[in-house]
């Protein structure tokens, strides 16, 4: 029976240390990460026949859309519902990202993505639930430029691979500002433009930025990160010559 | 008195929506999900959402679309709440724009609409090809908001245990456990609004995200609350078969212009177009899955002899997809390998959507007072098949009367929540911790996870497409015999870190009472309705069974007993699509 051997890179707590054991599990044609990982929650035994506790990692949706299976796959991070194991080298090997806080095993906490999104404001403040008609018009140019940013799942992938992010700064990193091109573009998330930019001016904000460029590559949605960052570094600087000239 | 407190389990679409609405009407709550609520099942969801705008001069109304509805749903509808919604529809595209969810647009600005099965006319506002992504996005952004406002608190990777009932059998609160640490909790409130998805896990494989166990909705319905017409389960014709999910490929594709096909004596055979010439390739999802059942199990024509036909989208100008289905074509490109573009996808009917669910009145309460339900977990919307596209439009306008219903019942009670005996508290959340350690001590020979497969196919092989009555018989007995085996479950994890085994073991649990649940219904409703169907019973019998199904728990197990269908505007016709 063919088999495939994964290296998973373990850690029961966030205080404990790490540790790596091994697993072999029958391939299957297709087969992605999720399904070896779900085939070694049935059977919880490593390669060399001990018992071992079960491997924690998060998922929902399997194809690619909620970003919580993110996790590095031989070196690259990316979602694990995706990962084809056809298209990968042997052993493969599975880590947690390196820039969240361990919870178990593959399982991180990306709390500071989504509080992220709070602090840029990423949202449209409108007015109320009730009935205010329709919303603005919107060119379909617009449209697929917006819908291209909005796909972003803050899955973490960019944050994974930005060399400015980690535990010594406090850059937001480039989701959370993608995001605010997202809202400055639309009709009504105008209005709070300069809220927003003013959001990313500060410390861990756009120039935190060190121009890498390693986040587009990564993004599974293909969101041209760069572009964003790129377009409010004008944006941002615009805003500060308005203000030093209006006092 | 003060802000009344509401807790919502849930942060898809149904329980963001009623978040918004208890938020700002001045209600304070607290939002409990399993997962970071952006990343709920219903980012899931495709084609997008329907609503009777008609801006393609095609006559298209409300009142049809109603009628669609009620006639797609084969009448078991009750008609209040869908009429409701319908005449909601078009204004919930309007706060969703001005929320700024991305719908595609029409040359002058205006929101695009496409066709989806089960009507003639373009009814259908859609974001690409991931709009339930885009409205949940749009969604959680508004309660991001309300969070930093203070009107919202979340607890994430939070899963419900158990509900919290006073001596009147109200519902005045709920003990969660913390997936990350394990902490076991209570949490008081005026009202508890169950926001919980499908049970599609039941099933195994299904087009369901791993969240969708339907444990909190079996949870209640273990505490009493019935479970109406659970053997409404709708299997959509078209989804790519796969060993750990069946990945949808939306209806929109066949509303894009997409064909399915198969080969009959060497030559494309256009099935559905042939049988049904006025709606083809949109009919219905019960219609369609049964033909795609038909032709590969009964004919013997799946492609290369496989569960498999064509769904193809090759014919169809490029630009145009990658505008209107990029999504999808993504997911198969990633997952298969092979280009739409250029190939015709290989797809099979899976498990999708329960219609059934939680049996809610039209305040969206159910049997048990103070608690409620909004989105897939409810029975109210969809009859016995919901038309692709109502889903999103269900949840949306569930949210809509289930917030501000659950915060009018909590400013009506005499006393708040907070007053109760914390003793009450006390004493659910101690029963919920032996649980737990007593799962935890198990060291029986059954593995949760193996338990869970067994289930999923005993389910998938006798209570979707094809039913037999002897067949359902078993399936109840193998189920109990199951239930029997989950007592000699053995937890290899002892663990008390982020746990993987327990909150499964305990979701495992659940779903098997679930499933008997929904078994039940189906062996009693001796017809075919919708989704429903028994080769041996094969027409609808309006005269025994237009009525909605309850079943209720008991430790003897499930009793079922059948309500009149409120048939108020629209009155049961044959239904064909030819």
């Amino acid at each position: 029976m063919k088999t495939v051997h994964f290296k998973i890179k373990r850690q029961l707590d966030k205080n404990s240390r790490p540790f790596w054991e091994d697993f072999e599990v029958p391939y299957r044609p297709g087969m992605n990460v999720i399904i070896a990982l779900l085939d070694i929650a049935k059977n919880p035994v490593t390669k060399s026949g001990k018992k071992t506790t079960s491997i924690a990692w998060d998922c929902n949706c399997l194809e690619e859309v909620c970003g919580a299976c993110t996790m590095v796959i031989n070196g690259k991070v990316r979602q694990s519902c995706s990962a084809l194991v056809d298209q990968l080298e042997k052993p493969i090997r599975l880590e947690p990202m390196s820039k969240f806080p361990v919870v178990r095993d593959l399982k991180v906490d990306r709390q500071f993505m989504f509080d992220a999104l709070k602090r840029v404001k990423a949202w449209i403040p409108i007015d109320g639930t009730y009935d205010l008609g329709p919303g603005p018009k919107m060119s379909d140019q617009d449209q697929q430029t917006g819908y291209k940013l909005s796909q972003c799942m803050t899955c973490g992938c960019c944050v994974e691979v930005c060399p400015q992010f980690n535990d010594r700064s406090e850059f937001i990193g480039a989701a959370a500002l993608s995001q605010v091109r997202l809202f400055n573009l639309h009709p009504t998330g105008k209005m709070q433009k300069e809220e927003r930019l003013a959001a990313i001016m500060g410390e861990g904000g756009i120039e935190d930025c060190g121009n890498s460029q390693n986040c587009v590559k990564v993004c599974p949605k293909e969101i041209p990160l760069t572009t964003s960052i790129a377009d409010l570094n004008r944006d941002t600087t615009l805003f500060a010559l308005k203000k030093i000239f209006q006092g | 008195m003060s802000k009344p407190k509401i807790i919502v389990i849930g942060g898809g679409l149904a329980g963001l929506m009623t978040t918004i609405k208890i938020a700002e009407l001045g209600g304070a709550v607290d939002l409990f999900s399993v997962v970071p609520v952006k990343r709920s099942h219903s980012v899931c969801a495709q084609g997008g959402i329907n609503a009777a705008k008609n801006t393609k001069g095609e006559g298209d109304s409300v009142e049809k679309h109603f009628d669609d509805t009620i006639y797609g749903g084969d009448f078991l509808a009750n008609q209040e709440l869908p009429k409701k919604m319908c005449e909601a529809g078009p204004s919930i595209i309007d706060l969703l724009d001005r929320m700024g969810v991305m719908f595609n647009r029409t040359p002058e600005g205006n929101i695009d609409l496409r066709r989806f099965g089960g009507t003639l006319y373009h009814r259908t506002a859609f974001a690409g090809a991931t709009t339930g992504q885009q409205m949940l996005y749009a969604l959680d952004e508004q309660v991001r908001r309300a969070e930093t406002e203070n009107k919202v608190t979340k607890y994430e990777h939070w899963e419900l245990l158990s509900l919290v009932f006073d001596g009147q059998k109200r519902a005045r609160g709920i003990v969660a456990m913390n997936l990350y640490t394990m902490e076991v909790k209570a949490f008081k409130a005026d009202a508890v609004v169950l926001a919980t998805g499908g049970c599609g896990m039941i099933f195994g494989r299904s087009t369901n995200s791993t969240a969708c166990t339907g444990s909190a909705a079996s949870i209640a319905y273990q505490e009493g609350a019935y479970y109406a017409n659970g053997e409404f389960i709708q299997v959509h014709p078209t989804a790519i078969p796969g060993e750990d999910k069946l990945r949808l490929m939306s209806e929109s594709a066949r509303g894009e212009g997409g064909r399915v096909w198969t080969y009959k004596e060497g030559k494309p055979w256009y099935f559905l177009e042939e049988w049904y010439p006025k709606y083809g390739n949109l009919v219905p999802r019960d219609v369609a899955s049964r033909a795609i059942f038909k032709v590969v199990k009964e004919m013997g024509l799946g492609v290369d002899g496989k569960d498999v036909v064509y769904l193809d989208l090759s014919h169809i100008d490029s630009k145009k997809l990658d505008i209107k289905l990029g999504g999808i074509i993504e997911i198969y490109e990633k997952f298969i390998g092979d280009d739409p573009h250029k190939v015709p996808m290989k797809i099979f009917p899976a498990v999708h959507y329960s219609m059934g669910g939680l049996w809610i009145d039209t305040n969206h309460m159910t049997n048990i007072s103070g608690l409620f339900a909004v989105g897939e977990c409810e029975y109210q919307y969809h009859g016995a098949n919901r038309l692709g596209a109502n889903s999103l439009l269900s949840c949306i306008f569930g949210g809509t009367i289930a917030g501000p219903k659950a915060l009018s019942y909590a400013k009506g009670l005499e006393k708040s929540s907070e007053s109760d005996s914390s003793s009450l508290f006390d004493e659910a959340s101690q029963k919920q911790i032996s649980m737990n350690e007593k799962l935890l001590n198990s060291n029986g020979t059954e593995n949760v996870f193996k338990l869970h497969e067994d289930l999923g196919n005993l389910m998938t092989d006798n209570v979707t497409v094809l039913r037999y009555n002897k067949n359902l018989e078993k399936t109840d007995q193998e189920l109990q015999k199951l239930l029997e085996r989950y007592k000699n479950i053995g937890l290899n994890d002892k663990t008390k870190n982020a746990n993987p085994v327990l909150p499964f073991a305990r979701q495992l649990y659940n779903m098997l009472h679930l499933a008997r649940a929904i078994t039940l219904g189906a062996l009693k409703r001796n017809e075919s309705r919708g989704a429903h169907y028994k080769p041996d019973f094969p027409d609808r019998n309006d005269a025994e069974f237009l009525k909605t199904s309850k079943v209720g728990w008991s430790e003897e197990g499930p009793k079922l007993e059948w309500e009149d269908v409120d048939s108020r505007w629209i009155k049961p016709r044959p239904r064909k699509y030819t």
